[in-house]
Parts: structure tokens; C-alpha cells; sequence
């Protein structure tokens, strides 16, 4: 076994485990540390493919970003286990021929002549200097100009839409606004009141 | 290395939409809400000088551009104007609507111009990546729109089943496209026919075209991938369930172009197959399950449902006269659930929907020239003549004998007549049931202005079809 191919199956071999732990903990926040697992790992599987770049922007984005405030919203939310478990065991039978028949049928597929190893050749390998990184940004803005301006105006739609949805004035929502703060006078929160000067009774002390 | 400069003069439909969105976003901004009606004429005067550039760069010549992520044909300029003219109606319909139930805001407007952007885009599609970008920018702002009056508990969850659905939908797509950039090592429609059409079908090919079928099945809503149209018809507010069923469905027609007939044209032995089978479903589950509903809005999903399958028969037959015939068909289909759909509209009150069938009890009493449209426009659903969409079944049916699959016509007829009984029952609803709501219809000159307009193109389209056939011969001639 060559080394190239040691380091996959360990890295593949972890994925799967961390995978498989994503939805099989009780606790969401290691769950979402197995994610983290998995995009690592998966990481390091595109380096093998020769992708570095993409290999080094998903631990950035997704491990470095996407994941940290996921965690955050996970320990934030007060997440219910016992309802998001019920009926695991009922659908449990269903799900598993469902999945069953989906992975004969791949199989079926895929072990046909057509996606043989003869058909379907391995890439050729680049040398040593080249450089992934240079040969996606040398067409990011030429070639696929067009396709990267429409995904940036994706992105404007969706914080579009986002802010649509979720903006709101709600009645039980408290916040300041420092302008009536700082335009506060004393006469608004102080109010002198003159009344007679009242003396205690000595009975009233008592208790 | 830079785009050529006729490359920008090309896309300005596009550049001028997208632009005129943002400039609408910013001024909504600094509009109060008695000024709100500005942003609605801007989106409108953008769909109308979109359709004046539209039409003054498109010179009947196919031209690429941007390294061959767009196209530039008749096909698209075409299907550019019925889109603009049809969200022209949608936007129109909807501005009474939503101001009478307080959800009148800038930001309908502005998604509703950057879904339309999105569907230019996937018109003008000419890269797999680019029909995938212009699929997604539509969907998600549709899933937005759909959840618009978010404090409602059914548009909220019709927006969830539409996003997890749209979501799995463009994941089949997905796994088609990067198979079919497997198998050809190319993104360019062109280029991924020319490397197909040498090559004899094999295995890998027609695994390829089924998950891209399945995927556009989803986005059409053909059985059985149809489940969610119903739900997200019936949910959604009125004026977007109009929009997604009108000019969503012309965008989803130049997907199915240029997926199909242009990239995998030659994989047509192998999808006419699958396409037959989606058609005759839909044909059946739309038309007989339609009967059923007692909601408006649910059974006339059921008749978009019948309709794709119509679209899907001149399509499967892929000749150019079937594929003229499902243009023809989707046009005039769009215009026709506009007119219902506004029907709803004009009917509606703040408080009450009109979305079902009972609501409509009397209308002739109510106001005869109104109930007068909706015949119109529910004969032509139905496919009777003189309306247009009798010519335009008809002209599918022609193209789909033409490539001597008379059975496939029969069942079609077949399964018209059994879906003509849901329309005219609503005829009969208006015209012989007693009224039990006397409230007067809504006053708005441009609501009514709009609706006579759409319902009299409707009876004038059926009787001179000659123009718009002719148009539509000669695009996919072209």
C-alpha cells in the first residue's frame, strides 16, 4: 500500500466516523465539534484531489466561520433532545429499506460497464509547481465572470430576503435609543414634591 | 484579458433590471408609507424600458457571450417579453392587494424584480453554471416572497416545504450537471451537444439524464414530483401563488429548452421515454385529483399540474413544431393563471380570501362582466374553443401525432375531457348558483383595467393565433 493511499483511507475512514457521529450524539454541541471533524478531514481528502485551495478555504470559511457561529447558536438555543429523538425508532424501519434500496441501486448502477475503471480513466497528474490557486483566479474573473456576478447578487438576495423576514418592531423587544437618552433634562426624571414633614408615631415603631 | 464591449450591450436587459433593483431598494428606504407607491411605479417603468432594450439589442441573430456563459437568441428576447409582461400583471394585481392588508412594501417589489432577474438569466442560459446560478437567484427569491406575510402560519410553512423541496430539487440538478460535466468535460451547452451527439448513448449518459429530468420534474412540479405545488399554491399569499404560476412557469419552459432540447438533445430517445411517463401522470393525477378540491387556489395547482403535463407532450416529441407548440403553450398558459388568479384578487377583501370555489357563488348576479372573464379564462383552460387555449392544446396534440404517437394524444383528450368538469363546475357556480355574498367587488380602475385587458387577450389570442404561433415557429426556427 503506498503512502498516498494510507493517507486516504485514514482520512476517509475518520470521516465517516465523525460523520456518523454528527447525528448519532445526544449533545448538539459535539455534534457540531464531529462537523468540525468532518470538514477537517474532508479538507484533507481535496489536498489529496490536488484542490488545495479549496481544501484551505473550507477549514477557513467553513471550520474558521460557519462552524464557530453555528456553535454559537447551538449553545444559545435552548434545543429540545427529546422531542427531536421521538419517533426515531418508528421511522427507524422505513428509513433503512428506503436507504437500502437507494444504495442496491447505486451499486447496480455504478458496478455497470459503463463507470468502470476503462471508461472512466484518473485525471493526469500536475507537477509539482503547479499552483491551483493561480489557475482559479486566472478564470474566476475572465471565463466565469458572468457566473460569479450573478452568485454575489444571490448573496444581495438573500440579505435582502433576510432582513424582510426577520425585521419587525415587536412590543416585548427592549432597546435604548441614546438620542432621547443624551436629550434627557432633569425636570423629566426628577420631580420635586413639597408635602408636610410627617413624625412617627412611638405605638407604630413597636413591631 | 477583459469582455469584449459588445458583450455589455448584449446583457443590458440584465444589467438595467438589476440595476433599477437596487436603485428601488435604496429609495424604498427613504419613502414613507403614503409614498410607498412610488417604488411600484419605478418596478413597473423598469419592466417596461426592460422590455424597450429588451427588444432594441435582440436583432434576431444568436450571439454569444461573456466565454459562452450567455446567449443572446430569439428564443430568449421572446421569452424576455412574455416574463416582463406577465410580472407587469403580477405586480399590478398585487399592488391593491397588499396594500389593504398592510404588507404594501418596497421589498416585494424588489424581490419580485430580482426573481425575474433571476429567471433572464436562466432564459438566456448558456453554461450549465449559469442556468444553476439563475435557477437559485428565482428560487430564493420566491422562497421569500412566499414567506412574505410571515406573521400568517400558512405562508410560513408553505415557504418551509417549498425551501426543503427547491433545496432537494436543485440537488438532483446538481448531481445531472456534474455528472454531465463528467462525462463531457465541458460547461458549454453547445459543447456538451457537439461532444454527446458523437458518442452512442451509454449507461453513464442515462443516468445523467434521469437525475436532470427528476431535477427539472421537481421544478415543474410534474407527478410525481408534484407534491408541493398544491401546498405552496394554497398558502402563499395570492398575488405570489399568481406569480410563481404565471411567469415562473415561462422561466421553467427555457430551462427545460435549454437543458433538454439544446445540451442533451441527443440523449432524445433516452428522456422522451421518462418525459412520456411524467406527462401522462400529470395528466391524470392534475385532472381527476382537481376535482376534488373545494379551495380555488389548491385545485387550480391541480390544473397547473394537468398543464405541465401538457407542456411536457410537445417537448417529449422533439421536433421543432412540438417545441414552438410548448412555447406557445406556456405563454399563453401564463397569461391565462394570471387571469385567474387575479380573479381571486378582485374578489378579495382585507380579511377574506375568495380562495374558495364557493366564493365565487353568483358572481353573474354580483357583476356579470367579470363573471363573463372568468369564463373566459376557465373555458380556456379547459380547452374550448374560440379561446387560446383550445388552439394551444390543440398544437401540442398536432406535434405529438406528428411523431405518430397517436395513443399519447388520446389519453391526453382522454384526460382533458375528465378536466374540463372541474372548470365548468366553477361556471356553474357563477352563473346558476344564488349569491350569498352581496359585498360589491373591489373599485381600483387599474385592478379592473388590467384584469378586462388580460381576460379580452385571452378570447382575441384564441381567435387570431396565427401571430404569436408564426413568432414561435420561427424562434425555434431560428
Amino acid at each position: 500500500m503506498s503512502f498516498e493511499r494510507l493517507v486516504f483511507y485514514t482520512f476517509a475512514a475518520i470521516l465517516v466516523y465523525a460523520a456518523t457521529r454528527v447525528i448519532t450524539v445526544r449533545n448538539p454541541v459535539h455534534a457540531a465539534l464531529h462537523l468540525v471533524l468532518a470538514f477537517f478531514t474532508c479538507a484533507g481528502l481535496w489536498l489529496l484531489l490536488e484542490a488545495e485551495f479549496l481544501a484551505i478555504t473550507l477549514v477557513l470559511v467553513y471550520v474558521g466561520a460557519v462552524m464557530v457561529l453555528f456553535l454559537f447558536v447551538v449553545m444559545m438555543l435552548d434545543i429540545n433532545l427529546a422531542s427531536l429523538k421521538a419517533g426515531f425508532v418508528r421511522y427507524l424501519p422505513v428509513g433503512a429499506t428506503v436507504a437500502a434500496l437507494m444504495l442496491l441501486e447505486m451499486i447496480l448502477v455504478l458496478k455497470s460497464k459503463g463507470f468502470d475503471a476503462a471508461s472512466m480513466p484518473p485525471p493526469v497528474r500536475h507537477a509539482a509547481d503547479y499552483s491551483n490557486t493561480r489557475e482559479l483566479g486566472s478564470v474566476l474573473y475572465t471565463d466565469y465572470v458572468y457566473p460569479f456576478e450573478i452568485a454575489a447578487v444571490i448573496l444581495v438576495v438573500a440579505i435582502i430576503a433576510a432582513i424582510a423576514l426577520t425585521l419587525r418592531k415587536r412590543g416585548e423587544s427592549k432597546m435604548q435609543n441614546p438620542a432621547e437618552q443624551v436629550k434627557v433634562r432633569r425636570e423629566d426624571r426628577v420631580r420635586l414634591v413639597k408635602m408636610a414633614a410627617e413624625t412617627r408615631k412611638p405605638a407604630e415603631s413597636e413591631d | 484579458m477583459i469582455p469584449a464591449p459588445g458583450d455589455f450591450v448584449l446583457l443590458l436587459p440584465e444589467i438595467f433590471v438589476l440595476s433599477m433593483a437596487c436603485v428601488i431598494l435604496v429609495v424604498d428606504l427613504y419613502l414613507s408609507d403614503d409614498e410607498r407607491v412610488i417604488s411600484y411605479w419605478l418596478a413597473q417603468l423598469t419592466l417596461l424600458f426592460a422590455a424597450v432594450i429588451t427588444l432594441s439589442v435582440g436583432d434576431g441573430q444568436s450571439q454569444l457571450a461573456f466565454y459562452g456563459t450567455y446567449i443572446a437568441d430569439p428564443m430568449a428576447t421572446t421569452l424576455k417579453v412574455a416574463i416582463y409582461l406577465v410580472t407587469a400583471l403580477a405586480f399590478l394585481y398585487a399592488r391593491h392587494y397588499l396594500s389593504e392588508r398592510k404588507l404594501f412594501k418596497g421589498e416585494y417589489y424588489v424581490l419580485g424584480l430580482f426573481a425575474m432577474l433571476g429567471m433572464m438569466v436562466l432564459v438566456s442560459a448558456h453554461s450549465l453554471l449559469t442556468v444553476y446560478l439563475g435557477l437559485e437567484l428565482l428560487s430564493l427569491s420566491l422562497y421569500a416572497m412566499v414567506a412574505f406575510n410571515r406573521d400568517a402560519y400558512p405562508c410560513t410553512e408553505a415557504a418551509m416545504k417549498y425551501f426543503v423541496l427547491g433545496a432537494l430539487a436543485s440537488g438532483m440538478l446538481l448531481y445531472g450537471m456534474s455528472m454531465l460535466y463528467g462525462l463531457t468535460g465541458t460547461l458549454d451547452i453547445e459543447l456538451i451537444a457537439q461532444s454527446l451527439g458523437r458518442q452512442t448513448a451509454t449507461g453513464p449518459m442515462i443516468f445523467t439524464a434521469t437525475f436532470i429530468v427528476v431535477g427539472l420534474a421537481f421544478k415543474l412540479g410534474a407527478v410525481p414530483f408534484h407534491m408541493w405545488v398544491p401546498d405552496v399554491y394554497q398558502g402563499a399569499p395570492t398575488p405570489v401563488t399568481l406569480f410563481i404560476g404565471s411567469a415562473s412557469k415561462i422561466a421553467a419552459f427555457a430551462m427545460v429548452m435549454r437543458l433538454l432540447a439544446e445540451s442533451i438533445g441527443a440523449l432524445q430517445p433516452a428522456w422522451e421515454g421518462m418525459l412520456v411517463a411524467l406527462a401522462l401522470l400529470s395528466l391524470a393525477i392534475g385532472n381527476v385529483v382537481a376535482i376534488a378540491q373545494t379551495n380555488l387556489k389548491r385545485m387550480l395547482a391541480y390544473s397547473t399540474i394537468s398543464h405541465v403535463g401538457f407542456l411536457l407532450l410537445g417537448i417529449l416529441s422533439g421536433t421543432q413544431a412540438g417545441y414552438a407548440a410548448s412555447m406557445f403553450y406556456i405563454i399563453t398558459y401564463a397569461l391565462m393563471s394570471a387571469g385567474a388568479f387575479g380573479m381571486i384578487i378582485l374578489l378579495s377583501r382585507a380579511g377574506f380570501e375568495a380562495d374558495e370555489i364557493d366564493d365565487f357563488k353568483g358572481l353573474n348576479q354580483r357583476n356579470s362582466w367579470y363573471a363573463l372573464l372568468m369564463l373566459i379564462l376557465m373555458f380556456s383552460m379547459a380547452g374550448v374553443p374560440p379561446t387560446v387555449g383550445f388552439y394551444a392544446k390543440l398544437a401540442v396534440l398536432q406535434a405529438v401525432v406528428g411523431v405518430d404517437m397517436v395513443w399519447l394524444a388520446a389519453a391526453a383528450v382522454l384526460f382533458s375531457v375528465i378536466g374540463a368538469f372541474y372548470y365548468i363546475r366553477l361556471v356553474k357556480v357563477m352563473y346558476f348558483d344564488q349569491a350569498e355574498d352581496t359585498t360589491p367587488l373591489a373599485e381600483h380602475f387599474d385592478l379592473r383595467f388590467g384584469l378586462s385587458a388580460n381576460g379580452l387577450a385571452i378570447l382575441l389570442l384564441g381567435l387570431f393565433p396565427g401571430s404569436l404561433m408564426n413568432l414561435c415557429l420561427q424562434v425555434m426556427a431560428g
